[in-house]
């Protein structure tokens, strides 16, 4: 029960910095738009994946502040991807063999 | 202890915990997109193809633009500029409109050429590109009412910003409003490249 | 344990009283006080109880003999199905973090209350609607639900039966679950009174925590599932129908993706009352503190990595089996470590056998027995044997009704003095215990037996071999019947006219009963400050 005596001074971010996320993140838009033309295959996937991780991890460590948040909740946003990826992968246990018995 | 108790860090932290469902909701989706996709590649990568890149490209552009300036609301009522704040957050529920509206058009040009969950036409397509379809409209429809939910949630955060319900020492609530319009961003982040890049 | 000579005696008004000329029924609707929120849960999942119990008994009647006809194979379909959607989505999974979780939460850790008390009420709220939104489904559309709990496609997209507003009903409920998870994850981050520790967070605390977790990263991929339900059954998605290149065995991994944490949910709290419980009436300091809390952690964790077992004969790939397999081994590892704290905590303990350590000691029982035929399922060989017989229902009532149900009523009969004031008849509650506990493995046992045997789940009908099988339990559902009609007859007894039971009847150390029976409306006069921990009783004595 924290009392308001420990209310901290809010970390603001300037609209220079905000406005450098805003270009990069217009730029690696652009950027996966043309990769996408170049015929790589599976790659095309993995790669479109990357930029956008990237891109989401720009958005959530500046956008949603993450960078300047406690250890805690940092800790806890891992947790929800770690989860998500166990449901994703472990349900590719039984796809990923099924589809190789069945073809 | 009788008086409500304002504890900025717990609402953070409720917030941060409600955005950890919508990421798994989402996730089912993404389960069962990686799994069809894994099944009918070609499939997908030829349904793909018929989706305006131009339109997603300019919806992304959108969506993105419109992260910014709410993330440029926040910053503008932390400095206690309430003027800006508020311009601010009517250009992101502008850009929250504009998306939908982009939205429309692309449903309705898809169901004018008989693509709609359902239909014949779908049903005559080779396997899997029914399933992209469907997954299409499932999970950006999803996504559009999570837009539609925030451009409400924002226009109601700009009344109160308005009343100076919401002001320099008080803006918790605009914060944890911008959290989740900057989540329906990153979903759509996600939802671009898989459906109208993997041509 | 004997009552005080300071007892008082007629009880304070407390929390049951109206405040500041403020009363009536509004005041119980419309309370932020999480308390009352956890009684108003308690009086939903108790008539909800009733009505599944019954259901269960016409079930059971319904099968007493072979050939008979007492239900048409329709409404048993669906008796079976409200039976299932009633008792877990309405009552097992809020039952003990919605009603003592509520009630406790804050007075375990010396808060005014929780985080969010309107977002606690407005769960209630969504509990509330999504019950009602589900008795309509049975009487609106064309028949009642009739796919069973799990809704399983590709029947569930393609039945006459109301099943639409049957999965939305679920989806709001999902929804209410979510928001109290959410609300005790933060409440037990940000709300713990000065010198409350994580050490010193009771057990219950911990498996509330646990429990949370689960409920805020689970919850949502079965509110997506039935959502898709709903969908493909409105807007016709195809994304399960194997005709338009869906697969059907997705559905049953995201439904099991949630609902195999889900029986997590259920079982982690009852744990935690649990280990509550029993170092008060060992008289000792609980045994393996840490190993406890931990491992509530650890189910939690591992619990949702083995969902596929629930699919072992569905046509999964066989590496797949094999893998779920093996951690569902896992699992049962946390589960033991908690067995044997428990047992080491009695272990030389001064025992005295009051009727919330009656309880407990039945749940230790039955969720041992659980536990144990559930291993007999986890291992890919014999589940095949075993897969869709009564052995799997006879396995989930000892875990679940056994398990979860117990623990409920042990935290029933431990903290009705504290949440009400008065005292039932204590030895009325053993009685009404030992004829539950009779009543329970007299129906449920001879299900193992028939399950051995190869009679099918669900089935309306059975060949006469299954007869003895299927008559012992029908007879044992009468006597549970009876034993619970007797406990909750004696709590209401209690609640009209039990002795007071003065603050701390049990003797117990946490913080809860430091308050007044019942605690005031705010709590703590003053925010407290912790300095022992949740089972230390010497010291508590000490203090008196």
């Amino acid at each position: 029960m924290s009392s308001d005596s420990d209310q901290h001074l809010p970390h603001i971010l300037g609209d220079r910095l905000l406005t450098a996320v805003w270009l990069a993140l217009l730029v690696l838009t652009v950027v996966t738009i043309l990769v996408a033309r170049i015929h790589l295959g599976f790659n095309n996937i993995l790669v479109a994946m990357t930029i956008a991780t990237t891109k989401a991890l720009l958005v959530i460590f500046f956008f949603m502040h993450m960078k300047y948040e406690n250890r805690l909740l940092q800790g806890l946003l891992c947790l929800a991807f770690v989860v998500l990826a166990i449901f994703i992968g472990m349900t590719f246990f039984d796809v990923a063999y099924r589809d190789v018995a069945l073809s | 202890m009788s008086e409500t108790h304002k504890d900025y860090a717990g609402a953070k932290l409720g917030m941060w915990l409600f955005l950890f469902t919508e990421i798994t909701l989402f996730g089912g989706l993404f389960l069962l997109y990686s799994v069809y996709l894994h099944r009918y590649q070609p499939a997908f990568h030829q349904a793909a193809a018929t989706l305006d890149t131009f339109l997603g490209g300019a919806n992304t552009v959108i969506l993105i633009t419109s992260s910014l300036c709410m993330a440029l609301a926040i910053s503008a009522l932390q400095r206690g500029q309430q003027a800006r704040c508020k311009l601010m957050l009517i250009l992101t529920v502008l850009m929250g409109l504009g998306f939908l509206v982009n939205k429309g058009f692309e449903w309705s040009a898809k169901f004018d050429h008989g693509i709609y969950p359902g239909s014949e036409h779908l049903r005559g397509l080779p396997q899997g590109q029914d399933t992209f379809y469907s997954l299409y409209f499932t999970m950006t429809g999803l996504h559009g009412i999570h837009v539609l939910i925030g451009v409400v949630l924002l226009s109601v955060v700009l009344l109160l910003v308005a009343r100076q319900r919401v002001r320099q020492d008080d803006f918790i609530i605009l914060e944890n409003s911008g959290l989740y319009w900057h989540l329906v961003d990153l979903v759509w982040i996600y939802l671009f490249p898989l459906f109208y890049l993997i041509t | 344990m004997n009552q005080a000579a300071t007892l008082p005696q007629s009880i304070p008004p407390g929390y049951l009283a109206s405040s500041q000329g403020k009363g009536g029924l509004a005041s119980w609707l419309f309370t932020t006080d999480h308390k009352r929120i956890g009684l108003l849960y308690l009086a939903c999942i108790l008539t909800l109880f009733a009505v599944g119990v019954c259901l269960g008994l016409i079930m059971r009647l319904k099968l007493i003999t072979p050939g008979n006809q007492l239900l048409t194979p329709q409404t048993y379909n669906a008796v079976f199905t409200l039976h299932g959607v009633i008792m877990i989505f309405m009552v097992v999974i809020p039952s003990i973090p919605a009603t003592f979780g509520n009630f406790l939460l804050p007075l375990h850790l010396g808060a005014q209350d929780v985080s969010f008390p309107r977002l606690n009420l407005f769960s209630w709220w969504l509990y509330l609607i999504g019950s009602l939104v589900a008795v309509l489904s049975i009487f609106t559309g064309s028949g009642a639900p009739d796919t069973g709990w799990t809704f399983y496609v590709p029947f569930s997209e393609r039945t006459t039966t109301n099943v639409s507003v049957a999965v939305l009903a679920v989806f709001i409920l999902g929804f209410s679950s979510i928001l109290t998870g959410l609300n005790f994850v933060t409440t037990i981050h940000q709300m713990r009174a000065r010198g409350m520790t994580w050490r010193r967070l009771s057990l219950f605390v911990w498996s509330l925590y646990a429990t949370a977790w689960v409920q805020v990263l689970a919850t949502p991929v079965l509110g997506i599932t039935v959502l898709l339900v709903f969908a493909e059954r409105v807007l016709n998605l195809g994304l399960f129908d194997p005709t338009r290149g869906g697969d059907p065995l997705l559905y049953q991994h995201l439904f099991w993706i949630y609902s195999h944490p889900a029986v997590y949910i259920m079982i982690l709290p009852a744990m935690g009352v649990v280990s509550d419980i029993i170092p008060v009436f060992a008289r000792k300091r609980i045994f393996g503190y840490k190993m406890i809390a931990f491992s509530s952690l650890t189910i939690a964790f591992v619990g949702s990595l083995v969902w596929a077992h629930h699919m072992f004969t569905s046509g999964i790939s066989d590496f797949a089996v094999l893998l779920f397999s093996f951690l569902t081994f896992i699992v049962a590892v946390p589960s033991a470590i908690k067995v044997f704290n428990w047992l080491s905590t009695l272990y030389k303990g001064s025992i005295s056998l009051e009727p919330p350590l009656l309880y407990t000691l039945g749940f230790i029982w039955m969720f041992s027995v659980g536990g144990l035929t559930g291993l007999i399922q986890g291992a890919a060989g014999p589940d095949i044997h075993v897969h869709d017989t009564y052995f799997i229902v006879g396995h989930f009532h000892y875990v679940i009704f056994g398990g979860t149900g117990l623990g409920m009523f042990a935290a029933l009969h431990y903290w009705f003095p504290k949440m009400f004031g008065r005292m039932y008849d204590r030895r009325r509650a053993r009685t009404a215990f030992w004829i539950i506990l009779a009543g329970m493995n007299l129906l449920y046992f001879p299900m193992f037996v028939l399950g051995m045997e190869g009679m099918p789940r669900r089935y309306y009908d059975y060949l006469p071999e299954f007869a003895t099988g299927q008559f012992i339990s029908t007879v044992g559902s009468w006597v549970l019947a009876a034993g619970l009609g007797l406990m909750f007859w004696n709590l209401y007894a209690g609640l009209r006219r039990g002795a007071p039971a003065g603050p701390n009847p049990w003797g117990a150390a946490t913080l809860e009963w430091t308050l007044s029976s019942p605690p005031p409306h705010e709590n703590f006069e003053h925010e407290p400050r912790v300095d022992h921990g949740p089972y230390d009783f010497a010291r508590e004595a000490s203090h008196e």
